[in-house]
């Protein structure tokens, strides 16, 4: 569970100070779907990366089943980051030279897993989001639909508490887009996964049972009246 | 992955890696010529100044010269005329020490028992001049004329007609050697091509060993014989020198030389083998101070005495050859280290999402430090490979050098290559051709090794630096 107390982000730009964030309270219970929307700088992406560790608030705390991210030490907030959190990135961020099996396995390098148990979990991991006939396949050989599939399991092959996906359609025409929510939907409901989503997609948002609004990074939520 | 993930990467950037490892390559191969190159130039040295010493003789004794030579000390020479009808050949031979200045073998034996002294053997260098030749007397021719008016009363007119005087000149070098250490002297720089050398026990025997280019010019042959001042000498071998001239035209025992001379336990040079070759100088300094009157002179003195081609091609190879190896690399190494940082930068995202999955910084530093380690490697097999065609190269071209040796060098003590100068040989310079090789050893192959080696290193420091510093929020952000 996620437990957020007057989470503030400060960006100082010569001699202007932009409060990304402005004392944010929220709660997000395990097994959550969130969703965050509002508009272009208001701070969806600072929140998303303050939930999984990518950077640290000015002020505040930012607790993750009792441990507070922001006053972790930097190693430990690293290993957080590759036992319990899983990312999907607008641009799927893939690594060019290596194959849809062995991008994969890059999150499982930190874990420790030894290479052999690596290729049958990534081998897995892919198959379950429909990619088990193309493992060895570069990025560049794949649709953007099938590397952001790649880039979902690389997140869930860990079998991380929480996924946090940062405009996971962005870069998707709408076929595509359907295709990929339709597997990050059933993997949140498969895996009991705390899953947090920023999108622009108004669609998609009227979809999740609570949805955030980050406006001049303050935070109003709202629950959706879907069971 | 380790390893899965830098060779895909290297595939990737191919373009930078061969001009990361071009770059690298040139300095190593710059580094192994030069270094192989100028091993050439002191082994080239070593062979100049084995030639004059001797293999094995790590320092010479002698007394110095005398400026000029008086006039009682050159050789005067005194033939009668014969009768016209005489046919008769007249010859004379001086056998003199050359340089005038002599040591008494009770030097020898002091300075062998000199701290630091392995071995002490004297020699004895002579020069023997034997001028033969007819000398015939003019017969006096009476005037036809004679018994005129005009010479009534007067002796009869007449003139001397006829004599004449044919001489040849014969100069040599005669060096009397210790034939019981063999190890010593200047006959070691020379290889026995036919017969034999001396043996042990010789010390006082009428044989002799003649240079080959001595031997050639006065058509002898292991057989021949040889007469010095009227003593026949059996040739018993022919030798040639390694490289350059030899020390003397003809070698005897070292008895046999003094008696010629007239120099009985007298020698010109005393040959020094040190106990460790790191302690030349003590060794020098102890001689200089316990046996009085005596000039020492070790290789490095004799090298410095070095000039011409051999001495110049040196300097240059110890200053603008390794000046320019040290920039060369310097430039390598800079330039291989901004391209690996300016690859981090093009990889931030890459890098950035690793440490959002959860790698350490340490674990993304050594997958950049290990793809520049191999660029350094592939540089420095590349830079390996030039590097010995260069050397080689220079080996099979084998450009000659010239050296020039004593000529003006030496004031005073320096009484020239091998101790064997007298007056005559410090006045005149030598001059030696030696073939310029560039050996490669394992030494400077190991260096390339380690250049390489640190060249990726220094290359993989400035990306290494840079993506440990890498925040992954900030390098997310950058490109989103």
């Amino acid at each position: 569970m996620y437990d957020l107390r007057n989470v503030t982000k400060r960006y100082t730009r010569g001699k202007d100070t932009v409060h990304a964030l402005d004392g944010i309270d929220l709660t997000i219970p395990d097994g959550d779907r969130l969703v965050i929307q509002g508009p272009t700088g208001g701070g969806k992406s600072t929140l998303l990366q303050m939930l999984g560790g990518l950077d640290r608030p000015t002020s505040g705390e930012v607790v993750l089943d009792g441990t507070d991210l922001a006053r972790l030490p930097e190693a430990r907030l690293t290993r957080v980051r590759s036992e319990s959190i899983g990312f999907v990135f607008q641009s799927f961020n893939l690594i060019p030279t290596l194959t849809a099996q062995e991008n994969v396995e890059t999150a499982l390098v930190p874990l420790g897993v030894k290479a052999k148990e690596r290729r049958e979990r990534a081998a897995e991991a892919l198959t379950s989001v429909g990619l088990g006939e193309r493992l060895g396949h570069l990025p560049g050989e794949m649709s953007g639909g099938q590397q952001q599939r790649v880039a979902i399991a690389r997140a869930l092959v860990k079998q991380p508490k929480v996924l946090l996906a940062d405009e996971p359609t962005g870069n998707l025409d709408e076929g595509m887009r359907d295709e990929v929510m339709d597997v990050l939907e059933r993997m949140w409901k498969e895996l009991g996964l705390t899953f947090v989503m920023v999108t622009h997609d108004s669609a998609l948002a009227r979809k999740a049972p609570r949805v955030a609004t980050l406006r001049k990074g303050r935070i109003t939520v709202k629950e959706s009246a879907l069971p | 992955m380790f390893f899965t993930y830098l060779r895909r990467e290297l595939r990737r950037r191919r373009k930078a890696a061969l001009v990361v490892a071009s770059g690298l390559a040139l300095g190593i191969a710059l580094v192994i010529v030069v270094d192989s190159v100028s091993a050439g130039m002191g082994k080239a040295q070593d062979k100049v100044l084995q030639s004059l010493y001797g293999l094995g003789t790590d320092m010479t004794v002698t007394k110095a010269a005398s400026p000029t030579a008086s006039a009682s000390q050159r050789p005067r020479f005194q033939f009668d005329a014969r009768d016209d009808s005489s046919d008769e050949e007249q010859s004379s031979d001086r056998v003199m020490v050359r340089g005038f200045q002599t040591l008494s073998t009770a030097t020898v034996t002091r300075v062998g028992q000199q701290s630091g002294v392995a071995d002490a053997v004297g020699g004895l260098s002579l020069q023997v001049v034997k001028v033969s030749g007819q000398f015939t007397r003019g017969r006096f021719q009476q005037d036809s004329s004679g018994g005129g008016p005009g010479t009534r009363g007067q002796q009869p007119g007449g003139e001397v007609q006829g004599g004449s005087a044919e001489f040849d000149v014969n100069n040599y070098a005669v060096y009397g050697t210790d034939v019981t250490e063999p190890a010593l002297g200047p006959l070691t720089s020379s290889k026995i091509t036919s017969g034999r050398t001396f043996r042990t026990s010789e010390t006082d025997a009428k044989v002799a060993v003649a240079d080959s280019a001595y031997a050639k010019e006065k058509s002898l042959k292991t057989g021949s014989t040889v007469t010095i001042k009227g003593v026949g000498f059996s040739v018993i071998g022919i030798a040639t020198a390694d490289s350059g001239d030899a020390a003397a035209d003809l070698y005897i025992p070292l008895t046999q030389a003094q008696t010629l001379a007239d120099a009985k336990d007298k020698v010109t040079t005393v040959y020094v083998k040190a106990t460790d070759s790191q302690k030349i100088d003590s060794v020098k300094a102890a001689i200089q101070k316990n046996v009085s009157g005596t000039t020492v002179t070790t290789s490095a003195d004799l090298a410095d005495t070095v000039s011409g081609s051999l001495s110049t091609a040196s300097s240059l190879a110890a200053g603008v050859g390794r000046w320019l190896s040290v920039v060369v690399l310097a430039a390598a190494f800079l330039v291989a280290g901004l391209l690996t940082s300016s690859a981090v930068s093009r990889r931030v995202r890459e890098f950035g999402t690793l440490k959002a999955l959860g790698w350490r910084s340490g674990r993304v530093t050594r997958q950049v430090v290990g793809e520049a380690v191999v660029n350094g490697l592939l540089g420095g097999a590349l830079g390996i490979a030039l590097g010995l065609a260069g050397a080689y190269a220079v080996t099979a071209v084998s450009p000659t050098l010239q050296a020039q040796l004593g000529g003006g060098a030496a004031g005073g003590g320096m009484s020239g290559p091998g101790g064997l100068g007298g007056p005559a040989r410090q006045a005149a310079a030598r001059t030696l051709d030696v073939a310029l090789t560039a050996p490669v050893s394992l030494t400077t192959v190991a260096l390339a090794v380690g250049l390489a080696v640190a060249g990726g290193l220094v290359a993989g420091a400035f990306g290494g630096w840079r993506a440990s510093r890498l925040r992954p929020a900030d390098a997310l952000r950058r490109v989103e």
